[in-house]
């Protein structure tokens, strides 16, 4: 609806045939998308429990908070089918990404509440979320995931490996230095690497039409000679189709991909946003599109699945949070000397 | 007027620097809706427009750059470096050619640029965005480093940058700023309307003793004062030095006060190797050793980046209760 018209009943299926899904998958990134937002909007709950008035420094979960809610179909499309050993390198927003490419639901709760049975033992917090197992990372830096998704690409390369590297990052990351610079290089060097922008508008307070020569980042891409698409960032089978090309194509060795999503959050920059640099029209007018809504809407139209089956869905999703939120809660601090601990390996 | 903590009073000072000297632009993240988002440059939007404020894109590196650029042809830019932990984005254009290009130049090229930027943790923001960082550009020759603790000082100060032709990197802390959505440890004080210059190279004495010399700058001045009331309840008379720049620093002050009290305690919440602890020691002892009753102590941040879970975070920057320990321990070594 966005940049495509929305498709009829007849050409969504035939869309999504041929895109290699099946009925079930369709089910299963409801189920995926579902997890992230609930995930978020319990996080949202919980990070401002005993911040009122609000400081980022009270609460149970203390800092700053970049939540993803209306972002999920960029995650969950772009990583439905990639493997363990292929790295994904997000940003400051970072937990649908982490979702999408399965990283435990409690550990990552624990992460984010400082306990000792989180991702990193307590010590990056909701930035920096680090995951061995399935291969994530990520940093509060803006720009960083760039190279460094290019040079896990390269490392693939070098060792022969069919894997492929991903780098999320917003459009107001893809001003950065980074961007133009790994383009080329992955370019000239055909690394399987795929570069991810989710343009949602804006970087913090920032609105893209004051700080953007170019309407799109895709074009920057093309420059580089580096295939690059624009796609509906609200439409899940729009997002994983042409990522799965992509991804094929750099397991191939035919080197890079940039995908432009369209995306934007419901909720601010960061907790405690005050909004101040957007309408409230504008907000609602992507609140209706609601990228896990318009799933469910095709999802019931196409007679995948009826009502009764998408609640289990959203019942289990939201008890797969429940679970992780109680387990994070649960679990203990760590012991203050690890603080001095880890330095070198 | 009374003022509420460093950030409306640096943004105070830009403002009236800016009516008077039209050379003045702000340039960086979010300087616009958000004031640089630690309020810096609060209120400046609304006064002078997108005319003389400039949101930038993330782009460190360049607008860094183009801060050099613009103060070659005449201009003075107020930079913002949001966090000093994003330094490493735009930092070659900062002390390869902002640091460098007087001198290297032979003295045609002044650098008029007032870097501002956020420094510090305590809020559970980890390794990423607590950091202090000063050290770094005390190091690098070409910087003046400037670290206000009080509404007076951040203003007095800035305006001074703003009439300096060198490069001026100004440290706010955030738990100094006095915005609402962070603790706050800092003073609210009267501040005079008009502009007024605070000297750099001048520490101030925050308090004054007999038995005990504290040295620190920033937030760690508060923390080393709130010690120095429990130091007191145990008839340890202490006092506390704000060094208020780094670069310039006032050897004099510290000189003399180590000579009075014969035990120097320094407190940064830098990380502590080959940083500012160990530069102001160095200059304590080439001065006034024979003057020491005991060796210098130091506190600062143990050389591991700052962590996420608040246990952690407790664990490596300095708080109230760790500086009266260590001055404790100091005062009765001897
Ligand atoms: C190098 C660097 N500069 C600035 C920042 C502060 N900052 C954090 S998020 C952000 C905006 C990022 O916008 P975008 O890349 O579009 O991602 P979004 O927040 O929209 O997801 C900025 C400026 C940072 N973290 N790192």
């Amino acid at each position: 609806m966005i940049i495509k018209p929305e498709p009829s009943l007849k050409d969504l299926s035939y869309l999504i045939e041929s895109s290699g899904l099946k009925p079930s998958d369709l089910l299963t990134m409801y189920r995926r998308m579902l997890t992230i937002r609930y995930f978020e909007e319990t996080i949202r709950k919980i990070y401002h429990e005993g911040k009122n008035p609000f400081s980022m420094a009270s609460g149970i979960i203390r800092g700053e908070m970049h939540l993803s809610i209306g972002q999920e179909a960029v995650a969950v499309g772009t990583l439905y089918q990639v493997r363990d050993e292929d790295v994904v390198v997000s940003t400051h927003r970072p937990h649908h990404h982490a979702i999408a490419k399965g990283v435990d639901l409690n550990r990552l709760a624990a992460e984010i509440l400082g306990k000792v049975t989180g991702l990193c033992r307590g010590k990056g917090g909701h930035m920096h979320l680090f995951d061995k197992v399935k291969s994530f990372a990520c940093s509060g830096i803006v720009g960083a995931s760039f190279p460094q998704a290019a040079g896990a690409a390269f490392a693939f390369k070098y060792s022969g490996k069919d894997n492929v590297a991903i780098a999320f990052a917003g459009e107001g990351a893809a001003n950065h230095g980074t961007f133009a610079e790994t383009l080329n290089i992955a370019s000239a060097w055909e690394l399987p690497l795929i570069l991810v922008i989710e343009d949602n508008k804006y970087a913090d307070s920032t609105p893209k039409s004051l700080v953007m020569s170019t309407t799109f980042h895709y074009q920057r891409g093309l420059a580089y000679n580096v295939p690059s698409y624009l796609v509906d960032g609200m439409d899940v089978i729009d997002v994983y189709s042409t990522a799965t090309k992509a991804i094929e194509r750099a397991r191939k060795g035919f080197g890079p991909t940039l995908i432009e999503a369209l995306t934007y959050r419901y909720v601010g920059h960061f907790e405690g946003d005050g909004e101040e640099y957007r309408t409230k029209e504008e907000v609602e007018m992507w609140s209706s599109l609601d990228p896990i809504r318009r799933l469910e809407n095709r999802i019931l139209r196409l007679n995948y699945a009826d009502n009764e089956i998408l609640a289990k869905l959203r019942e289990e999703a939201r008890k797969q949070v429940q679970d992780a939120i109680d387990f994070a809660l649960r679990s203990p601090y760590p012991d203050p000397n690890e603080a001095l601990r880890g330095v070198f390996a | 007027m009374k003022i509420r903590g460093i950030a409306q009073s640096i943004a105070e000072a830009i403002k009236q620097e800016m009516e008077r000297n039209d050379r003045i632009v702000v340039v960086g993240e979010d300087v616009t809706y958000w004031g640089a988002v630690f309020g810096f440059t609060m209120g400046l939007f609304e006064k002078f427009g997108r005319k003389r404020v400039f949101d930038t894109p993330i782009t460190e590196q360049t607008f860094m750059g183009m801060a050099v650029g613009a103060a070659t042809a005449g201009l003075h830019p107020v930079v913002s470096l949001m966090f000093v932990d994003f330094l490493g984005a735009g930092f070659d254009q900062m002390y390869n050619h902002m640091a460098k290009n007087y001198y290297m130049s032979g003295g045609q090229f002044p650098m008029p640029v007032t870097i501002i930027t956020a420094i510090g943790g305590g809020y559970g923001d980890s390794s990423q965005h607590s950091q202090v960082l000063y050290g770094l550009f005390a190091h690098l020759p070409g910087f003046k480093v400037v670290v206000p603790s009080t509404p007076y000082d951040a203003k007095g100060l800035v305006t001074k940058a703003l009439r300096d032709p060198n490069p001026v990197v100004v440290f706010g802390h955030k738990l100094l700023t006095g915005l609402p959505f962070l603790p706050f440890e800092g003073t609210e004080e009267e501040v005079p309307d008009e502009p007024y210059e605070v000297e750099f190279g001048k520490a101030v004495l925050r308090r004054e003793g007999n038995d005990l010399t504290i040295i620190s700058a920033g937030l760690m001045v508060h923390r080393s004062l709130r010690a120095a009331e429990m130091l007191q309840r145990d008839g340890i008379s202490t006092e506390i030095i704000d060094l208020r720049t780094l670069i310039p620093l006032d050897e004099e002050t510290i000189v003399k006060s180590a000579k009075k009290t014969g035990r120097v305690l320094i407190v940064d919440e830098d990380y502590m190797s080959y940083g500012m602890t160990g530069e102001v020691a160095f200059r304590i002892q080439a001065k006034a050793l024979k003057d020491l009753k005991v060796p210098i102590a130091r506190l600062a941040v143990p050389d591991v980046p700052i962590p996420f879970s608040e246990p952690l975070e407790n664990t490596v920057i300095p708080n109230v209760e760790r500086i009266y320990n260590e001055a404790r321990k100091l005062y009765q070594e001897s």
